[in-house]
This record gives C-alpha cells, sequence and structure tokens, in this order.
C-alpha cells in the first residue's frame, strides 16, 4: 500500500533529510577541528616544558635533538627556553643572553619588511616575550640591552639608537637599507620629497623616514628646504638637472 | 682488552647512539693503555671510543660480552671508574688493538667524569638487549593505531561520530603518553614528528596558517632547516680544526640563503639563522666570527668582509672584486655616465653599496670622477681606452 519516494511531501521529506545531514557533517568537522586545535595546544605545552626540564639530555642525542627540533618547527614552539639563572643576572654567563640574542635577531629580522629594520624597543621586547611562549620569564629592557651587546663583536650592523626616553633598535645597516634607493624613487617625479610624503606614500613610521631622510642628507644626497611653508622639503640635486632640461 | 674491535665509528643497522661521555681512558684490567684520553659512546648495541687527536684511533665492545658492571668511586687523585667484566672473546671477532689480554675485564676512567650518567645508560642498554632482536621489527606498541572498533560494523551516524571520537581519545592518549618522560619521547619521537606535521597541515588547510604572527612563522621557517650533525667542541676538539670545519659547515647552510638575500648578509643574521638551524647546540659569537674569518682562506664560495663603517658581512663570491669592477664599468660605458644613485636603482643594491662600487672601480681606473655640487657623477675613462 505503500509507496515511497513519490508526491510533494516525500520530496520535501527528502530535502529536509539531506539539509540534517549536511548540517550534520558540517558539525562533526567542526569538531573534528576543535579537537585538532586542542591537541595542537597539548603538544604545544609539552614541548615547552620538555625544552625547559630536559635541555642537555635533548642535545646529547643527535638523532632525537633534531627530531625534537622537527616538533618545534611545526608546531611553533621555541626550542631555546633558559631561563636567566642568578649567575646569568650577576656575570652574564650561561646561554640566558646569548638564547635571548637570537630571539632578538629573529624578531627583528621578521618584521624588518614592515618596518625596514627599525624597531622600538619596547615593540622589540613584547614580540620577544611573545615569541619565548608560556615559561618565558618576564624579560627586561635591560636583559634586552645585555643580550644585544653580545653581538657587539658581529660587527656594527645591529646597534640600539638612544631616542632619549626610549630606544630604537636598528637591525639594518645603511649598506644594506634600500630606504634610499626608494626615496630617490620616489623624488624622481618632483626632485624633492617631504617627510610627511613617505610616511603616508609608504606608510613608514616618522622615524624611519626622518633617519633616512637624515642619513642621505649626510651623504651630500639631499639638501634641506626649510623656506617652503607646508613644511621641510629635501632636495635631490642629482634628480634636478634632469628636470630642468 | 682482546674483546675490542678496531671500528669506523658509524652506527649499524638498527643500533642508536645513548650517551657520550668525554676524557674516558680505557685500563686493561689494571694497567694503562695508549687509550688514554678520548670520547667514551654508549650506544644500544656497542661501547665506542675515540682517540681526542687522533680521529681514526676508535674502537669499539659489543654489549653481547659485558657480563656485569661495577663501579669504583674517585679517590685522592684519583678519577671515578667503571669495571667491566667481559666474557671470552669470540672466536669470529674482528681485528682490534689487541690479541691477548691477561684480564677478563677493563676499567674505564672518568678524568671529566659523568660515569654515573654512563652507568646509568650502560645498565640499560644492556637490560634492553637491543643486539638481539636485530633490526628486526621495532616496538609494535604504538605503531599501529589499530581502531579496536573498527572492526566491528556500526553503521549510522552515530556510528561515525563514536569513531571519531575514539580516534580522538586514542590520539589524545598517544600524546600524553609519550610525553611522559623523557626516554618515552625519545623512543616515539618518530610518530609524534608525523603527528606533529599532519595536525599541523590540517589546521593550515582549515585555517589558512597556524599563525599570522610573522615572528612565529619565521622560526618555523629557520627550525626547519635543521642542521643534522653541527660541528661542535666535542666533535670536533678545540683549536683550528674545529673553526675549519665550522667555516666548512657555515658555507654549506649558508651559500643558498646569502646567495637569495641579495649576496650579502650581516653576521648579525648569519649568527640568528645558523643557531636556529642547529637547534639547541649553540654557537657563540666569538666562535662564528673566528670561523666566518677562515673562510677566505679555505676558498670557500662565501667569505667574511668589514665595511669602512665596521659592518661585518658575509659575502658570496658572485660578489668578488672583479666581476663588480666589470660590471660597472661596463654599465658606465653603456649609459655614458651615472650616479651612485642611479646605479643603486639600476642594480637593486643600496645606495652606499653603489657608491663604493663606482669608488673601488675608480680606483682601478674604469671610470672617472666629475665631481659638482649637484652630485658625484662617473664617467668612462676614456684616458685610459681611446687611444691618443
Amino acid at each position: 500500500m505503500h509507496r515511497r519516494g513519490a508526491g510533494l511531501g516525500a520530496i520535501k521529506n527528502k530535502t529536509l533529510a539531506q539539509a540534517k545531514y549536511r548540517d550534520k557533517g558540517s558539525e562533526i568537522a567542526e569538531d573534528k577541528f576543535s579537537q585538532m586545535t586542542q591537541q595542537m595546544e597539548m603538544f604545544k605545552t609539552n614541548l615547552e616544558d620538555f625544552a625547559r626540564k630536559h635541555k642537555d639530555d635533548i642535545k646529547k642525542d643527535p638523532e632525537f635533538r633534531l627530531q625534537f627540533q622537527d616538533m618545534c618547527a611545526s608546531i611553533g614552539v621555541d626550542p631555546l627556553a633558559s631561563s636567566k639563572g642568578f649567575w646569568a643576572e650577576m656575570l652574564g654567563v650561561g646561554d640566558f643572553y646569548y638564547e635571548l640574542a637570537i630571539q632578538i635577531v629573529e624578531v627583528c629580522i621578521a618584521t624588518s619588511p614592515k618596518n625596514g629594520g627599525l624597531i622600538n624597543i619596547e615593540e622589540l621586547r613584547d614580540k620577544v616575550e611573545c615569541a619565548r611562549g608560556r615559561n618565558s620569564q618576564s624579560i627586561s629592557i635591560d636583559d634586552l640591552l645585555r643580550a644585544i651587546k653580545k653581538l657587539k663583536i658581529l660587527g656594527s650592523g645591529f646597534t640600539v639608537i638612544n631616542m632619549g626616553s626610549t630606544s630604537l633598535v636598528q637591525s639594518i645597516p645603511g649598506e644594506m637599507s634600500m630606504d634610499h634607493t626608494k626615496i630617490l624613487q620616489q623624488a624622481q617625479k618632483n626632485g624633492f620629497i617631504s617627510l610627511t610624503d613617505l610616511t603616508q606614500n609608504f606608510k613608514w613610521e616618522p622615524e624611519r623616514a626622518a633617519r633616512a631622510l637624515e642619513f642621505m642628507v649626510k651623504q651630500g644626497l639631499a639638501w634641506v628646504d626649510d623656506q617652503d611653508s607646508s613644511g621641510r622639503k629635501y632636495w635631490f640635486p642629482s634628480l634636478c638637472t634632469n628636470i630642468g632640461r | 682488552m682482546d674483546r675490542f674491535e678496531w671500528s669506523d665509528g658509524s652506527l649499524m643497522n638498527g643500533e642508536v647512539h645513548i650517551d657520550q661521555q668525554r676524557g674516558v681512558g680505557i685500563y686493561d684490567g689494571h694497567d694503562k693503555t695508549s687509550f688514554d684520553y678520548g670520547m667514551l659512546s654508549v650506544t644500544s648495541h656497542r661501547i665506542i671510543w675515540r682517540d681526542h687527536r687522533n680521529r681514526n684511533s676508535v674502537i669499539s665492545l659489543p654489549l653481547l660480552s659485558v657480563i656485569y658492571l661495577e663501579e669504583q668511586p674517585s679517590g685522592f687523585a684519583k678519577s671515578a671508574k667503571i669495571i667491566v667484566h667481559l666474557s671470552a672473546a669470540p672466536s669470529n671477532k674482528s681485528a682490534g688493538p689487541s690479541t691477548y689480554s691477561a684480564h677478563s675485564y677493563i676499567r674505564l676512567s672518568f678524568r671529566e667524569s659523568g660515569e654515573h650518567d654512563i652507568l646509568r645508560s650502560l645498565d640499560e642498554a644492556l637490560q634492553a638487549k637491543k643486539w638481539e632482536q636485530t633490526s628486526a621489527p621495532l616496538s609494535q606498541t604504538g605503531t599501529v593505531i589499530k581502531d579496536p572498533f573498527s572492526a566491528r560494523h556500526r553503521p549510522g551516524i552515530v556510528g561515525i561520530e563514536r569513531s571519531i571520537q575514539q580516534k580522538n581519545t586514542h590520539t589524545n592518549k598517544q600524546i600524553s603518553v609519550a610525553f611522559e618522560d623523557l626516554n618515552k619521547l625519545i623512543q616515539q619521537a618518530k610518530e609524534m614528528v608525523s603527528l606533529t606535521k599532519s595536525i599541523a597541515t590540517k589546521i593550515k588547510e582549515k585555517q589558512g596558517d597556524i599563525t599570522e604572527n610573522e615572528t612565529r612563522k619565521f622560526k618555523s621557517y629557520l627550525l626547519s632547516m635543521g642542521i643534522p650533525n653541527p660541528v661542535t667542541r666535542e666533535t670536533h676538539g678545540t683549536g683550528d680544526k674545529y673553526y675549519t670545519e665550522l667555516a666548512r659547515q657555515l658555507s654549506t647552510v649558508l651559500t643558498k640563503p646569502v646567495e637569495e638575500s641579495g649576496g650579502m648578509m650581516t653576521l648579525t643574521d648569519v649568527y640568528c639563522r645558523v643557531n636556529r638551524a642547529r637547534g639547541m647546540e649553540l654557537l657563540s659569537p666569538e666562535d662564528l666570527l673566528h670561523a666566518c674569518e677562515l673562510m677566505e682562506v679555505l676558498n670557500l664560495p662565501i667569505r667574511l668582509r668589514t665595511f669602512d663603517s665596521g659592518v661585518l658581512v658575509l659575502q658570496s663570491k658572485s660578489q668578488d672584486e672583479e666581476q663588480v669592477i666589470a660590471h660597472t664599468t661596463n654599465y658606465v660605458g653603456e649609459n655614458g655616465n651615472c650616479t651612485a644613485e642611479e646605479l643603486a636603482q639600476c642594480l637593486g643594491v643600496s645606495v652606499l653599496l653603489a657608491k663604493e662600487r663606482l669608488l673601488l672601480t675608480e680606483k682601478v681606473g674604469g671610470v672617472c670622477r666629475d665631481e659638482t655640487i649637484e652630485a658625484l657623477r662617473f664617467f668612462p675613462n676614456l684616458f685610459l681606452t681611446r687611444p691618443a
């Protein structure tokens, strides 16, 4: 008597069922995803603890060391987690400051596409602390300065610039900086440029723009013009000749 | 002493390195031997001893012939020792440093201590008897993730949900077991590595990226370029040999990245990258600098360069002076004249570097300068090239 699958009601039922299946499907996928994120967190905390507790043992076993590093790489955990002990504090010995130096340089390189290798020291501290993971002790500005001091022997490419109340850390020396070339490109049209041009067009921090312009004045590439009513302008004589002609 | 064999120091199939200690001497019974100061390694199958100075002098003792161990604590002016009692040498043993010994035991003397760790590792290795199971199937425990419920047929959504739940609990359990202590983690490291990778990629597929934090991304990238066997003072001794080997390793690892970043990289960048790749085996700035200084002598594809400003960089050989001069002379010749700014824009290098290139070329007579108030402009050196 009962025929299935015919009639308007049956079609309605079918679509309803399908919709329900779909909902259930995405619900399961959602669940699975959240569980995976949980497992990831589990890995993270475990790896961080291990890196801190078993550092020497991990170092001793070359094969395992590489595997441990592999795990850290896929999850994004920092394997360097020495704490600042008494001796590190007093004498600067131990791995703490050397590790910190690595983390500092890392943050500087990673952020340099955005800030041109110029970073405020407070921002640097926040980023380093965040990168060290949840086991990190709080890092003071003084710790950063001491760690950077360890890098002094590697040349003047990495310097702290005092700005009165705060400091900037410069990780890209003039020799490697492409900022000046960019400025020249931008100035080509008019033969001059102002600080606001740079902050607006390139979204540079004012400090970054100011330092680059100052550098070019010092190098004899740019001339300062304070007579303009709209603010200071920097002229590039080598570009002006092209415009005149 | 006659139980020892000569070795090349490499591990056999299925053999696992467990522990090592430097500054260990070997006594044949009570008598001193010429194997006086070296690196002692304990593996799952053997005891291996490497001479500190002569790297070709490596001897090994199969754990199979060890009967039992005895500890002899350190005394006045005496290092701590481990007495290793041995069974008779097997007849099919390969050649060793001595063919006859009056003693049935050797003593390991720990001049730089560390005897407790070694004793523990040795004990564990002896109990594990890994050499008996050859390289046959490794532990069956963790490798096969067989869902006990998958055998039973469970249709419907509830079944699917349940099996997912089961799998999930299993993975959770696996992770917490593996991280119970270090030894467990070492045993299951391989599975854990693949598990982390699969979780990371799955999350990536869903979310785009694990994190939008640029530092963390960069760190992952650097860490993933691990150096499998970093040169350390432990493996390569002190002095020149250490630095030469280090320089060579640095050059293999860095040549490509330096090339990619425009043929030049500051030493601070190098310090960060190298140490990340080495993982926990950190390199001090001093050692790094010293190794880099040797690169030129060793004729490696990258070398250290100091700018007048005191900036230190590693430079690839493609940035060689002669090539730079030839290239710059050419460029100025083709364009009729140029300033440092123009050269910088054209080559995509910094203004300072461009200027430096021009000055260098000028020094060898490739170009001439015209110094005016507007700019320092360089022209082809017609004094040399055009016949009078």
